[in-house]
């Protein structure tokens, strides 16, 4: 006690603590653990790797002789009036209409047939497209056959149009330009009730109303086509889209439908003066069908009674007619299992080594020490990410196209979204499982439940379990972030499986997303919280 | 004090689940000096510095870093040096890069790691994982850690451990010229000759609880008071001797007895009036270690009680 020296001053430079510092210090943490940026290329490989795999193997090859297989050209698949892929085949009984004008008719039947393989009793079970020697049919309507009248701007697919209709299961409907529906009265035709409809041009205007009686009429619906010419193709139309099953498995039995029409009346310029028969679509088909048909269709005037027979559809297209970017971001998830794992390692090795301490020592804040690490490692993971998916993409493309399949048109701003939320789904999968690891403390623990919150979901979704369970599932668990990479869009008015494996998801891409933000935005809070309240 | 290098601990308790860590600890460490914080396994010392760094929240009381809380500390390392556990490391980065990332926390760049590398006598492996150090490297390695801040604090816990005899000297001398230059340097152990001929002062604890705080002389003189050491040929004669004059007499060798009640000049005076012929009479000076036993013995009881109760 007797000298004791002048306590000490250090001449060391003044330096900074704050959260920049902070960044520099966890990203020199990030960098300098070598595995950790091998996985985060590796996660980055994975997903260019999945997909070829994905996509290599879809090759519309047909065997033209021994050992010679020739890449065929995808079925044409004919564009809407705003750039969607269509489907666009039915059975049109049509002449033009000039001007201003409307039609009038009676729907007194509507029937159907949907076709059965046979030799079982399930359908579509093992059926392939082409095989139709064995095809049998039995009576049945399918709940979207269509029969009604259509005014449109020509004969050709994907014009513009606008159709009064009666389905099989869905009412009265005015549709118009393939994505469009509006519902009318629920009603069904038979021969005990019959229906009138009556569709009406004035200038770009077209109006729909149906009676039950001839005499007293409900408007359906007003709408406007934008560019119809002065001269439509218009008249009676029949289509039938094929029975969707339930599940991916199931191939959709194609289904034709047969209506009655009479007491037609027109009103307006019509200056053919005599109806003509056309198998819209007919001529257009390539290898195979976009939308399976069942007959070649037809219609039988019997005085002022038409009988039409016709199969397909008029709608947006959706289901097996070609692929999105979804189909080379399938294999995504096995990337997001090692960015999980890398994201768990990025805290749970500091706490199993005790190294946690030293990080709370030299920043005592802990929760600005856990942002930092969010941002460091989310930026890392976004970044490879954003490369894994953009090459991924390209490549999917390229070997689909090389291959003979049909792309659907994906506007630019959503293939940005889908490369984006591809990138950010990396982010928020290392966020979440950072988080947890705060949590949790333990990596085998973390990701495990990285695995079951994120990944299972998916692929369990995918191929288990039934569809209500996976649609559930991708509502609620994380795994509803996948949404951000669909580009297509569902439509009530056509059955399909929309399962996650035919690139739908429950929820609409920025609503699937922000469910998994969520998620981020509660595992982090509850990170914070209990490291500022725990001991370290 | 508060404005100066110290670390002070205020009436401390802390408890984990049943078991009683800290129970109303307090003390303080004094710049220029080697406080040498002592005691056995389990008295709490790893838990106080844990509480002194903000790892820990204490139930009570409160850890005051140069008069404030640490976690107020807006650039810690540059107030407190701490080397808590040496195996802190990734042991795939190496200890130059885990210096770095320890540098860039406070705004410091790499040169002032490789100063720290060479100070702490790392360069040879510093490049290297941390992984494949020996301990004794990665004792130097948490103190160049602990230095990166040029501190006026240091505090270490168990800085011995796992060294070699070579490098045990090379900490103490190191530690002391540390404290030379104006530093309060806390260290903790549980060998009390670990701290022999370095330590200055001494904050003693069992059972979470101050033992003593007392500079090292006094100590030592506290404990050597009274004690005379004789060596003779003749033991059991002189143990008569002296008895018959009230004093207390212990058999510590075959020719050395132990005495206490007498001072030296009143032992030689008794011996020679009875002719008893002795070689040696010195004053005793009790090693810092018999000093702690001594106090600590006590609280080691306690514990081995407790663990025969409840064994776990």
């Amino acid at each position: 006690m007797s000298t004791t020296p002048a306590p000490y001053r250090s001449n060391l430079p003044a330096g900074g603590g704050g959260f920049l510092q902070l960044l520099h210090a966890e990203w020199t943490k990030f960098r300098t653990v070598r595995g950790w940026m091998v996985a985060l290329v590796v996660a980055g490989l994975l997903v260019v790797l999945m997909a070829y795999l994905a996509t290599f193997h879809h090759q519309n090859f047909v065997q033209a002789g021994p050992g010679s297989p020739v890449v065929v050209a995808h079925p044409f698949v004919p564009l809407g009036p705003s750039g969607e892929a269509v489907t666009d085949t039915f059975y049109f009984v049509h002449q033009s209409l000039q001007g201003n004008g409307s039609i009038t008719v009676r729907l007194s039947s509507l029937t159907g047939l949907i076709e059965q393989s046979s030799g079982s009793g399930s359908l579509g079970q093992g059926h392939s497209q082409g095989s139709s020697s064995q095809t049998q049919a039995r009576p049945g309507l399918v709940p979207w056959a269509k029969a009604g009248i259509i005014v449109k701007d020509s004969t050709r697919q994907g014009s513009a149009y606008a159709a009064l209709m009666v389905t099989g299961a869905h009412g009265v409907r005015l549709q118009y330009d393939y994505t469009h529906d509006i519902a009318g009265p629920p009603a069904a035709v038979s021969t005990a009730s019959a229906r009138w409809l009556r569709l009406s041009r004035f200038g770009d205007v077209l109006s729909g109303s149906e009676s039950t009686d001839g005499a007293h009429w409900t408007t359906v619906g007003s709408i406007r086509l934008a560019g119809l010419p002065q001269t439509v193709q218009a008249g009676l139309f029949v289509t039938s889209p094929p029975l969707v099953l339930s599940r991916v498995f199931a191939s959709p039995s194609a289904s034709s439908a047969t209506a009655v029409f009479d007491q037609v009346s027109l009103a307006g310029n019509w200056p053919q003066n005599t109806w003509s028969g056309l198998r819209v679509g007919a001529g257009s088909v390539g290898a195979g069908t976009v939308t399976p048909t069942l007959g070649a269709g037809g219609f039988r005037q019997t005085g002022g009674t038409f009988a039409v027979t016709g199969s397909g559809d008029i709608a947006p297209a959706v289901g097996d007619v070609g692929y999105t970017p979804y189909e080379s971001l399938q294999g995504v998830f096995v990337g997001l299992l090692v960015v999980i794992v890398l994201g768990a390692l990025f805290i749970t090795a500091e706490y199993r080594r005790g190294l946690i301490r030293s990080s709370f020592v030299a920043s005592p804040r802990r929760g600005r020490v856990l942002a930092a690490k969010a941002v460091v490692l989310s930026a890392a993971t976004f970044a490879v990410g954003l490369i894994a998916a953009a090459i991924a993409l390209s490549l999917g493309d390229r070997l689909l196209r090389a291959t003979g399949n049909y792309l659907y048109p994906v506007s630019a701003l959503t293939e940005l979204r889908v490369v984006l939320g591809t990138a950010a789904l990396f982010a928020l999968a290392a966020v979440l499982a950072l988080a947890l690891g705060a949590i949790l403390r333990r990596g085998a623990g973390v990701v495990a439940a990285g695995i079951v919150l994120f990944v299972l979901p998916s692929v369990l979704g995918a191929s288990y379990l039934p569809t209500s369970a996976e649609q559930w599932l991708l509502r609620l668990t994380p795994a509803a972030g996948y949404a951000i990479q669909q580009s297509l869009v569902r439509y009530p008015q056509v059955s399909y499986a929309y399962t996650a494996a035919n690139g739908y998801f429950p929820l609409a891409p920025w609503a699937g997303f922000a469910v998994l933000c969520a998620y981020g935005a509660l595992a982090l809070g509850l990170a914070f919280m209990l490291l500022r309240r725990r001991d370290a | 004090m508060s404005d100066e290098a110290t670390i002070e601990a205020r009436d401390l308790h802390k408890r984990f689940g049943q078991t009683v860590a800290l129970d109303g600890l307090s003390f303080t460490v004094s710049p220029g000096q080697v406080t040498g914080f002592v005691g056995p396994n389990g008295a709490g010392k790893s838990t106080t510095m844990r509480v002194i760094l903000g790892l820990d929240a204490p139930d009570g009381g409160s850890a005051l870093v140069e008069g404030r809380p640490y976690h107020s500390l807006r650039q810690p390392l540059r107030h407190v040096g701490a080397l808590l556990d040496a195996g802190a490391l990734h042991p795939a980065r190496s200890g130059r890069n885990h210096l770095l990332w320890l540098a860039h926390s406070q705004g410091w760049s790499a040169r002032r790691v490789d100063e720290v590398i060479a100070q702490a006598g790392l360069q040879s492996m510093a490049r290297r994982k941390a992984g494949g150090y020996s301990l004794g490297m990665r004792q130097r390695l948490g103190l160049a850690a602990a230095l990166l801040g040029d501190p006026p604090i240091l505090l270490l816990d168990e800085p011995f451990n796992g060294l070699d005899p070579e490098g045990i000297v090379w900490m103490r001398s190191f530690l002391a010229e540390l404290a030379g230059q104006g530093r309060a340097v806390f260290v903790s152990s549980h060998l009390m000759g670990e701290l022999q001929d370095m330590a200055d002062h001494l904050v003693i604890i069992g059972r979470g609880r101050l033992v003593a705080d007392t500079s090292v002389a006094e100590l030592v003189a506290s404990a050597s008071r009274g004690l005379v050491r004789l060596r003779t040929a003749e033991p059991a004669r002189a143990a008569t001797v002296l008895g018959e004059v009230g004093a207390t007499v212990a058999t510590t060798a075959a020719d050395t007895l132990t005495i206490s009640g007498l001072t030296s000049e009143c032992v030689v005076g008794l011996l020679g009036q009875r002719a008893v012929a002795f070689s040696e009479v010195s004053v005793h000076r009790a090693t810092l270690e018999e000093a702690y036993m001594e106090l600590t013995r006590e609280a080691v009881e306690f514990r081995a009680a407790v663990a025969e109760e409840a064994p776990r």
